[in-house]
């Protein structure tokens, strides 16, 4: 294949994003043999340190240090890629609050075609790029056919590409700053606001009794509540249940709340979107209590229920009680 | 201030099971009862929010047929000041780069301060507003959580990051933001507040209305194209517990002792 293929590389003082070798595993899926350049920004020791890294896994990798991308602030980042990156090239990235900040519009500026979340690639079909990306919140697959001819730039599903490990590029790294060009922008950085830690520390408990949106309304909290009373587990919840201020933040799942790691984790109502997946470590059985026998949380579980988890919790809360 | 939202008409699939029709071409849709896409509500609750603050207009505007009208009158009902409804067989097929780019003309015909999509809709993409403010050359900012006015040229943002953290931005105005739901708690719309905007006029700009070269958009000028929809064949999946709400209550509490589950 003729066009060069890049990666950016996601890291936090130098420390790299899990999907920086998930990248590595991407692009072989679209050519074999490619030799990959990983394009890494950022400032002082810690980037030199890590372009060393990348460099394993990385056939090349381009090292901009400027004090202006010390956070990584996609608009700044997107001018360094639009000067740096060769017309017709693909670009991957990862499909995180940053990858979705900084591709849409480098696509446009690019003037590459855009393809966002991809959980498989499927290889090249002609001057496309066949890919598989999920809708409707992961109820169903699609086939994407993404036209490469002018260039791509793919955003990939966390998770979804297994980390390359091989680390056997040897690669070289080249210093690019001074290429990067004109950096200001008109939007500043101004601080990152760390989430708070609620009444309960939900990272900390053994079993989550977890709320999504079939429990269809507040006053169906305290059923909930008494069932994790009888567990002697903690009340958790996916996104909705924030959003619709029924629970507070700290008691989110996902990778927008909490990471978990409890011994048993109990979703009710909970369709089992990648996001809120993402926040659950450490191998938990999963119970999934769900009307909708098609939701994707029962792939995921050990064991199902399909029952109204409104009806089902007060049956379950007095046979516990009963057991004791 | 003067705010437009761009809005999607979607099917409300949360609580429902999708099927694909026989040839993979499309989701089963006639059982499903559409509406506005949940973070557009969300988007256009906080700029109804802002102009009651500082002043100003808001205006919905959405790509779609007719059947697309209900869901402006919904958000003029919940506050919107226009509506505009962006029409045109050519649209038909487009890619997101087709969207922004008719919603970036758009965009064009007035004077905008803030201009607000959904952080995503159904397909899950959250590429429009990025694109949209790469073809007008305006700053961006993805999945806001928050927003807070300073002065006439700039706010302050709040963006919804990993770890339930929040990264806070000054940005320049005019400006496109996406916003997450979370951001605000929507007001309800009620039939009455539909019923008040319902002779309301909803202009409709074809292709022609906003100088958008038609093959440039539509199917014709898509470079992204979904080829069929399927189901992943099933992995193992969850050992599903059989028998009525009391068998099944039993069952599963002698997996959880076993498990640890009951203390």
């Amino acid at each position: 294949m003729a066009q060069q293929i890049f990666a950016y590389i996601l890291h936090k003082n130098g420390v790299a994003d899990d999907s920086a070798l998930e990248l590595v595993a991407a692009a072989k899926k679209i050519d074999a043999g490619a030799k990959v350049t990983a394009i890494v920004t950022g400032t002082g020791a810690p980037l030199d340190a890590l372009c060393k890294e990348m460099a394993a896994s990385y056939s090349s990798v381009w090292k901009i240090d400027n004090a202006a991308v010390a956070y990584p602030n996609a608009e700044v980042i997107r001018k360094i890629l639009v000067k740096l990156i060769p017309k017709g090239s693909i670009l991957l990235c990862p499909h995180n609050t940053f990858g979705m900040d900084l591709a849409p519009g480098l696509s446009i500026k690019l003037d590459a075609s855009f393809v966002s979340d991809v959980v498989a690639i499927e290889g090249i079909d002609g001057s496309n790029l066949k890919v598989i990306r999920q809708e409707f919140s992961g109820q169903v697959s699609t086939h994407i056919l993404c036209d490469i001819s002018n260039g791509a730039v793919v955003n990939t599903r966390p998770g979804s590409f297994k980390a390359d490990e091989s680390k056997s590029a040897g690669g070289a790294v080249t210093d690019k700053s001074s290429e990067a060009g004109d950096l200001s922008a008109k939007r500043r950085y101004l601080e990152l606001v760390e989430a708070q830690v609620g009444d309960v520390d939900i990272t900390k408990s053994d079993i989550l009794v977890s709320v999504g949106r079939g429990i269809g309304e507040k006053d169906n909290i305290p059923v909930a509540e008494e069932l994790a009373k009888a567990m002697g587990g903690d009340v958790s919840c996916s996104r909705p249940i924030v959003d619709a201020k029924w629970l507070d933040k700290s008691r989110q799942v996902g990778t927008s709340g909490k990471t978990v790691k409890p011994k048993v984790y109990m979703a009710l109502g909970i369709s089992g979107s990648f996001q809120h997946l993402g926040g659950l470590k450490g191998s938990p059985f999963i119970v999934a209590v769900n009307k909708n026998v098609k939701a994707p949380i029962f792939q995921v579980a050990n064991v199902g229920v399909v029952e109204d988890m409104i009806e089902f919790m007060p049956v379950l809360t007095e046979k516990i009680s009963e057991s004791k | 201030m003067e705010i437009l939202v761009c809005v999607k008409r979607v099917p409300d699939t949360a609580e429902n099971e999708i099927k694909i029709n026989s040839d993979g071409t499309d989701i089963e849709r006639d059982d499903l009862v559409y509406s506005v896409n949940e973070w557009d509500n969300y988007a256009v609750e906080e700029a109804i929010q802002i102009r009651d603050r500082v002043g100003g207009a808001v205006t919905v505007a959405t790509i779609g047929d007719k059947d697309s009208e209900e869901i402006l009158r919904r958000e003029m009902a919940m506050g919107a000041d226009k509506g505009i409804l962006i029409s045109d067989d050519a649209f038909e097929g487009s890619d997101g780069k087709g969207i922004s780019k008719i919603l970036a003309a758009e965009v064009k015909k007035g004077k905008y301060d803030l201009i607000l999509t959904g952080a995503q809709a159904d397909d899950g993409a959250g590429q429009i507003g990025g694109m949209l403010a790469a073809i007008l050359d305006l700053p961006y900012a993805s999945i806001v959580n928050k927003i807070e006015t300073v002065d006439s040229k700039k706010i302050k943002v709040g963006r919804e990051v990993e770890g339930g953290n929040q990264e806070m931005n000054e940005i320049e105005m005019p400006c496109v933001l996406s916003i997450q739901t979370g951001i605000n708690e929507p007001r309800y719309v009620g039939i009455r507040g539909i019923r008040k905007v319902a002779s309301i006029e909803i202009p409709v700009h074809k292709a022609k209305d906003l100088g958008v070269d038609a093959a440039s958009v539509g199917a014709a000028g898509a470079k992204v194209k979904r080829v069929d929809y399927f189901v992943p064949p099933a992995g193992k999946g969850a050992d599903i517990i059989e028998g009525s709400a009391e068998e099944k209550a039993d069952k599963l509490i002698e997996l959880l002792k076993a498990k640890g589950g009951i203390k």
